[in-house]
């Protein structure tokens, strides 16, 4: 069986005098990953590392057989060439870019942001995909919950990166948006088939994602009976 | 009309002008790249080094002039080698005068720009690397843009700043009519030789063009963004 997904890694973080210790090892064949647990144990942590926002003080991750760090061989891909789509918990929509180039961003290298009328086909899709036509030429702040949610969805897969890490997808959302956003969310990767890593509290979450749970506790991961 | 503008307050405007203008370029080039690193990195020594990039804006003008005799005169560090290597003088020059205000001002250019980026969410900046863009690039398109009306707030002070300075460009400068010889130079010249008409037009010359610029510094206050 082919493991999506190997992730071995230690890292001492020091805020003050507090220490915490993430000691977090797993691997999973399952392209819907749910890593549950209390606030504080180390769960976005963890995510960042994939991510490569975060830099371990050793082990090393895998995703799809790719190496994307190795502490003892020194090998650290960049976040830049991972190529894995991050949702932030409030979605961090840049809020000086409209819709469109919102969804655009990552299709753009380059120092200069995409024009407020960009039009590719990506950008198309999406729009069409998540009913954000008619708010395509707004700004984040004047978006809904569940559009924002979308917006920061449809950006992280415009550029067609190999997996998908969410943070806590559903926590700044109202409880009965909550529901129909599952779904959606559930109904998208399957018909992706993209490689999914969901980190949360909310056992919703687990009901409705998790083929595969880990539990996160004070920094450490077990398997969760179902 | 072509008397007019020759006359020896127009001339002292013009260069005044010239010299506020490239030491804001200076100041705001330099200012920007040290209060980025200053607002997001971490290393020993930041808040000690904040506090030395600071001190311009502090020491007397006369004491910074001195440093600045000692680093770009004729027997300075950097004076003697640009003047062994490239037969360049730099004092009594209107460059050396650029260099002084730049040095005065770029300090409020590095508050200006620390305080706004460090308003910036780190957030966005990784949500922008993790979608493929570069740090220069990440930058350009999200911490400047989210940034840039703290850094002109700051930037016109210093612009407003360098217009003003005396003391240090004096010592490094001098006051050369029609060469060195700025607005806030030529306001202490006509004082001294008794022309209060010269020195009264020159003083309500300047005093317009900081209030000008004072104002614009206020409109573009951070807390004014509304995009955040």
């Amino acid at each position: 069986m082919t493991m999506v997904i190997n992730v071995d890694i230690r890292k001492t973080l020091r805020s003050g005098d507090r220490v915490f210790e993430l000691d977090a090892r797993f691997e999973s064949a399952s392209t819907r990953v749910v890593i549950y647990g209390p606030s504080g144990a180390g769960k976005s942590q963890l995510l960042k590392a994939v991510a490569g926002l975060m830099t371990p003080d050793q082990g090393r991750i895998a995703l799809a057989g790719r190496c994307l760090f190795d502490a003892a061989a020194s090998i650290d891909v960049t976040p830049q060439h991972r190529r894995v789509a991050y949702l932030f918990q409030d979605y961090a929509l840049f809020p000086h870019l409209n819709v469109r180039q919102n969804i655009a961003f990552g299709l753009q290298r380059g120092w200069r942001n995409p024009l407020a009328r960009v039009d590719v086909a990506a950008v198309r899709y999406w729009l069409a995909a998540f009913e954000l036509d008619h708010v395509a030429l707004q700004l984040p702040h004047q978006l809904s919950g569940g559009q924002r949610q979308r917006v920061a969805l449809a950006r992280a897969l415009a550029p067609q990166p190999g997996a998908l890490l969410l943070d806590e997808p559903f926590a700044a959302l109202d409880p009965g948006l909550r529901e129909r956003m599952r779904a959606e969310l559930d109904a998208l990767q399957r018909r992706l088939a993209i490689p999914m890593i969901l980190i949360t509290h909310d056992p919703e979450d687990v009901r409705a994602f998790g083929d595969h749970v880990l539990r996160m506790n004070q920094g450490r991961l077990e398997e969760h009976a179902p | 009309m072509d008397s007019f503008f020759n006359e020896p307050a127009w001339i002292a405007l013009r260069l005044s002008l010239k010299v506020a203008c490239w030491a804001t370029l200076l100041a705001l080039v330099a200012g920007t790249a040290f209060g980025y690193l200053l607002a997001r990195k971490r290393f020993i020594g930041r808040e000690l080094l904040d506090a030395m990039l600071t001190l311009p804006m502090v020491m007397p003008p006369t004491v910074l002039g001195y440093y600045l005799l000692v680093i770009i005169g004729r027997e300075g560090v950097v004076g003697a080698w640009l003047q062994h290597h490239f037969g360049i003088n730099l004092i009594f020059t209107w460059q050396a005068a650029v260099i002084a205000a730049a040095v005065v001002a770029f300090p409020l250019v590095l508050k200006g720009a620390r305080a706004a980026f460090e308003t910036v969410d780190t957030q966005l900046e990784q949500a922008a690397m993790v979608l493929g863009v570069s740090p220069f690039g990440v930058f350009l398109r999200v911490t400047l843009p989210l940034a840039w009306r703290g850094v002109l707030g700051g930037t016109l002070l210093a612009f407003a700043r360098s217009m003003g300075e005396f003391g240090a460009t004096l010592m490094v400068a001098g006051s050369i009519p029609g060469k060195t010889q700025t607005l806030s130079i030529a306001v202490y010249e006509a004082v001294q030789a008794g022309q209060d008409d010269t020195a009264n037009l020159l003083v309500i010359i300047t005093s317009v063009v900081c209030v000008t610029v004072l104002v614009a510094a206020n409109k573009l206050t951070p807390n004014r963004n509304p995009q955040r």
